[in-house]
């Protein structure tokens, strides 16, 4: 039966793949504890959470009522006062150097002006060459000195400070917008598909490359089981991987995880063939280990981490750029781990993604196949 | 040093010979700078708003229409508080607007209004920036109330004056581009110089690199000079067409912006040398390679993610990490104009950096040599 001999042929490339990897247990090793540790630390880092941001105040006052502005920032999770000076001129160096990231710059006579009524002005310089960071800073500034001028009209004239809106803001899903429970499944994401893609990206070329892809094509291994034998051995160990990333998401960094396990794992599971497919894919167009690094690190990885959504997000990129991030596989992953994780949806909800995600798997282990067959036969 | 040179010209034309990798490391880079700096940015601006208006008074109106009139929200449509639930689980708005019934009576009578504001806060990154919009809105709103009624008791005492220094327009090109440089240089010093250095143990020539005449030393310096000024000219490729483009301002000095180049790179190749002594294949050298630089550089240098937030031990941890201390060199030179009167420290740390990786590589390249 042809059928039986296709699979035995299959069972074999795996079973060397295996032994391979045995006999190189620095890649196993690799494989299997770096993501773990590496999602430890970078799990940490991912915050976009803009707090302690270092400010040097400019007290040109020195006043009592300066003073007590002062202490408004020092006191708020989000600034440090690190440096207080006596000049505007005072505050370059240290944003030059970078030690403080905004100023803070109070006039002269602020105290006495304001005891006689006069509306005054404070200055507050953000270093916008980490634009992010300063436009959150701007805004928490904005708000801090807004609330302490409401507290003094409450102060002056409670009848006044009554009359007006009241915000009342109410973030959901992610109540204490902590940046954390976002970006740690992104890392768990990213941090798959590097790993698996890399592991993959070497499989076929390196055999090309040692000389032993001759050997395998003399024997009557087809092109589908040469993919196969590749592939089941690489997902078996990215399988452990997801195992132990998505458990140190759950146990250690203690993401809440609203929606069900199993559909996390089944969609992953779709996610990690995606991923190796794209390796092998990578794989069977170079002629060199070091060809295959440079197209997965360039054309793959690095438009998927900065188009995918991970940091940006894709609801700010000009449409045309919109459109390309659709052939983006870590996209789709993103929006169903994230779902999953933080808001709890189901399939009901992400199967336009989840489908997405299987089209791309599918076709890109096909192209895979179609390629490695032009270069065997 | 001939010798060096010898070594040097076999590896530079192995690297002509591959059209693939070199395009890649001169055209790829620039290629990222004009996607990315025209893709990449963090203003928020479009903000998907349903509104739920209980009130239906020209108060209600007048705080919808201020929302979007101010161009950071667009309105998708009007919503009964039942239907809220869905359209943020499905993503399809990010804030709703509720205004309760008796808004418009409460602020003609000169009474607090409450008004509420839903944000979604999966992405805590975006949702601080809305919330941060909305409550400017609110505030300016609420102070015109108030000064319609009480001229002078209610007229704020302290106002906010923001300005915004090296980068006013907060283009995200211009912060992009130092990090863009880091990243790149990182890739192309670290991994090809490991991969290259493993490839001849795996293809076998490392054995005839053995015998020939040939110290560690010319060996070494053979294989990543190519190396060296592939991503010296992808870099500085980088910086001339942000500077054409993207209208990046080059304030600082030419010369000091080549030397912190060349002193980031001399660590990257000497860390790629340092993952090649460690590494049998090209397989667990790409691995290494990649979990080394490509994702410290990522997310522990400062690019993207603020040093200042994170966890006390962490922020220890990205002291070995060079992409640190050459994003602020960079950052500091090209948009700030500053010299090294100031990016000193930074440029003493690569300096560093450089000779601990070398120095250790030599070691280690040395013990496998005898």
């Amino acid at each position: 039966m042809p059928g039986r001999a296709a699979m035995r042929r299959t069972l074999y490339l795996m079973w060397k793949e295996l032994l391979e990897l045995r006999r190189d247990p620095r890649l196993l090793n690799i494989v299997v504890l770096a993501p773990v540790l590496q999602l430890l630390l970078l799990g940490y880092a991912a915050t976009t959470d803009v707090r302690n941001v270092p400010v040097v105040v400019a007290d040109a006052d020195r006043s009592a009522a300066s003073r007590r502005l002062i202490e408004q920032f020092n006191e708020s999770p989000y600034f440090t006062v690190t440096h207080v000076v006596t000049t505007v001129d005072q505050i370059t160096p240290y944003l030059e150097r970078g030690t403080a990231w905004m100023a803070l710059d109070i006039p002269a006579g602020y105290g006495e002006k304001l005891g006689a009524g006069q509306p005054q002005t404070v200055q507050v310089v953000a270093d916008g060459s980490d634009s992010n960071s300063a436009t959150v800073g701007l805004g928490y500034a904005t708000s801090l000195v807004a609330a302490y001028a409401q507290r003094l009209i409450a102060a002056r004239s409670p009848a006044a400070a009554r009359a007006g809106l009241d915000p009342r803001i109410r973030i959901w899903f992610n109540p204490r917008l902590e940046s954390r429970d976002f970006m740690v499944p992104g890392v768990l994401a990213l941090l798959l598909v590097v790993v698996t893609a890399i592991m993959s990206s070497m499989a076929i070329v390196r055999e090309r490359e040692l000389g032993t892809l001759e050997q395998l094509n003399v024997t009557p291994l087809g092109r589908g089981e040469l993919i196969l034998g590749k592939l089941v051995p690489y997902a078996a160990i990215g399988l452990v991987d997801v195992v132990l990333v998505i458990a140190v998401a759950l146990l250690w960094f203690q993401v809440p995880l609203r929606g069900s396990l199993a559909l996390l794992m089944a969609l992953t599971l779709v996610y990690l063939l995606t991923a190796l497919g794209l390796g092998l894919f990578v794989s069977t167009i170079s002629d060199t280990q070091q060809q295959a690094m440079m197209t997965a690190m360039f054309f793959f990885l690095m438009p998927m981490i900065y188009l995918s959504g991970f940091v940006f997000p894709i609801e700010n990129m000009p449409r045309v750029i919109q459109a390309l991030t659709y052939l983006i596989p870590l996209r789709y992953y993103l929006v169903i781990v994230r779902g999953i994780f933080l808001k709890g949806v189901g399939l009901e909800t992400l199967w336009p993604q989840a489908a997405a995600l299987a089209v791309w798997g599918v076709g890109i282990l096909v192209l895979a196949v179609a390629r490695s067959s032009k270069r065997i036969a | 040093m001939k010798k060096a040179l010898a070594v040097g010209r076999k590896e530079f034309r192995q690297i002509v010979r591959d059209r693939r990798t070199l395009s890649v490391l001169l055209v790829v880079p620039i290629l990222f700078l004009l996607l990315f700096g025209y893709a990449l940015n963090w203003d928020v601006r479009h903000v998907r708003l349903a509104v739920d208006d209980q009130d239906h008074t020209t108060q209600s109106r007048d705080l919808v229409s201020a929302f979007v009139d101010s161009d950071y929200f667009d309105l998708v449509g009007a919503v009964r508080q039942d239907q809220i639930r869905g359209l943020m689980n499905r993503g399809d708005v990010r804030a709703v607007l509720v205004i309760p019934s008796g808004t418009g009576r409460r602020l003609l009578a000169g009474r607090t209004a409450p008004i509420q504001v839903l944000i979604n806060g999966d992405d805590a990154n975006t949702a601080t920036t809305v919330m941060g919009y909305a409550q400017a809105l609110l505030n300016g709103l609420s102070t015109e109330y108030r000064l319609a009624r009480y001229p002078v008791t209610g007229r704020p005492p302290v106002t906010v004056e923001p300005r915004i220094w090296y980068n006013p327009e907060l283009r995200s090109a211009l912060f992009l581009v130092p990090g863009l440089i880091a990243y790149i240089a990182m890739l192309t010093a670290v991994i090809s110089t490991a991969l290259s250095v493993v490839r001849e143990k795996e293809l076998g020539t490392m054995e005839q690199v053995r015998m020939a005449p040939l110290g560690t030393l010319s060996y070494v310096t053979g294989k990543s000079l190519p190396y060296f000024l592939v991503s010296m000219i992808s870099s500085l490729g980088i910086v001339v067409v942000a500077m054409w483009l993207f209208d990046l301002p080059m304030r600082g000095s030419w010369p000091l912006l080549v030397l912190a180049i060349a002193l980031f790179l001399a660590g990257g190749l000497g860390l790629g040398l340092l993952v090649s002594t460690v590494s049998d294949s090209q397989q667990v050298a790409f691995q290494i390679a990649a979990l080394v630089s490509f994702m410290p550089t990522l997310l522990l240098s400062g690019f993207i993610f603020p040093i200042a937030s994170m966890p006390v031990w962490l922020q220890v941890t990205t002291y070995v990490v060079p992409a640190r201390y050459f994003l602020v060199v960079l950052r500091g030179i090209v948009l700030k104009g500053v010299g090294l009167p100031i990016v000193w420290p930074d440029m003493l740390a690569l300096v560093a950096f450089a000779g601990v990786v070398l120095g250790l590589a030599a070691v280690r390249l040395r013990r496998e040599w005898a």
